[in-house]
């Protein structure tokens, strides 16, 4: 088998190495004084501590995008859940990878599962003790209405009989992209508040 | 793997030692009378031959005219299981409890006891365990209305 010829060099190596020292040098040239700061007219206090923005917006921004949630995982909506808090669905991208075991220092409540009358007041129990403000998502068709266990004797049919729900995730079980679009719509919700309303109620 | 004992061969046995005491037995299962069952029960544990000293589940299934409770014995010495059941009438649900010989019937016998409402007397802590205090009725029975 006949080996083909090496491509040929279209400039040789005394050439490229004059075109390297060409763009240094312009670059140098073309480089002699620093760029000036665009934010030099202000003087140095103000340089460092203005930013404008309404109270709403910034409060809203860091509430909406720091959603620590707390562990409320009866049943197999869970699995779901943990998956869509790993690496592939990656839910700390929505600045929640913390997921408190205590409600103490969380602020959403994400109901990943069946819920039975006996284990109801425990579930009532965390979300009294989240601080406010609070939200609570609704994941599975089994937080929605009681999915397929509705008329049983012993499941609540639907957390909003004991807890408010901000978002419903219906799903079983919902896929993570599910209950990522679920938060997602949640963040809008919260974007929404406002500080003057919620006094005023 | 586990030997399967036949009912009949060990009921044949149990036949000389307790007479009047057994209702039927086939090769599955040995049916005993409700009065007799803790002495047979007390037998098959501590009888070297048989050293049934590992109790694999207690449940109950209603069967409309009678409650029957079911009884899965195995020996872990010798590698061998058999099946032990009894029945109590509807009207009256109460069966002795096995608790003090194996202690593995604490729970099954208060889950029987909530879904099925059979009495076992001489339970230690009888009450209900997956539902809660309060509940009205026993849902595992066939005139259960949800």
């Amino acid at each position: 088998m006949e080996v083909s010829k090496p491509r040929a060099l279209v400039y040789s190596e005394a050439e490229l190495d004059r075109a390297e020292g060409a763009v240094i040098e312009n670059l140098k040239a073309s480089a002699q004084q620093p760029i000036p700061d665009r934010d030099k007219w202000l003087d140095e206090e103000l340089k460092k501590n203005v930013l404008l923005t309404t109270v709403d917006a910034a409060i809203n921004w860091a509430r909406r995008s720091s959603l620590w949630t707390t562990v409320c995982f009866p049943a197999c909506c869970a699995f779901e859940f943990i998956t869509t808090a790993g690496s592939r669905f990656d839910i700390s991208r929505f600045g929640m990878e913390i997921i408190r075991a205590s409600p103490r220092q969380a602020d959403l409540m994400i109901t990943a599962g069946t819920l039975t009358w006996k284990m109801a007041p425990n579930v009532k129990r965390i979300y009294d003790q989240m601080p406010e403000p609070k939200w609570v998502i609704a994941m599975g068709a089994c937080a929605v209405s009681g999915g397929i266990f509705r008329s049983s004797y012993s499941v609540v049919p639907g957390y909003n009989r004991i807890i408010p729900v901000d978002v419903y995730v219906p799903g079983c079980p919902p896929r993570p992209e599910n209950l990522l679009y679920g938060i997602r719509l949640l963040q809008k919700k919260i974007a929404k508040e406002s500080l003057m309303k919620s006094s005023q109620a | 793997m586990t030997v399967v004992l036949s009912g009949t061969e060990i009921a044949g046995k149990l036949r000389e030692k307790f007479p009047e005491s057994i209702i039927d037995a086939k090769p599955q299962f040995i049916l005993v009378k409700p009065e007799s069952l803790l002495e047979i029960a007390t037998f098959l544990k501590d009888a070297p031959e048989y050293k049934f000293n590992y109790l694999t589940s207690v449940t109950a299934v209603d069967y409309y005219d009678y409650f029957e409770a079911v009884y899965h014995l195995t020996s872990i010495d010798h590698n061998h299981s058999l099946v032990l059941k009894t029945r109590c009438a509807r009207e009256k649900p109460v069966l002795p409890s096995v608790v003090r010989l194996w202690q593995a019937a604490d729970l099954q016998e208060r889950e029987i006891y909530d879904l099925l409402g059979i009495t076992f007397e001489g339970h230690p802590n009888l009450k209900r365990i997956v539902l809660w205090e309060g509940f009205q009725g026993h849902p595992l029975r066939k005139d259960y209305l949800a």
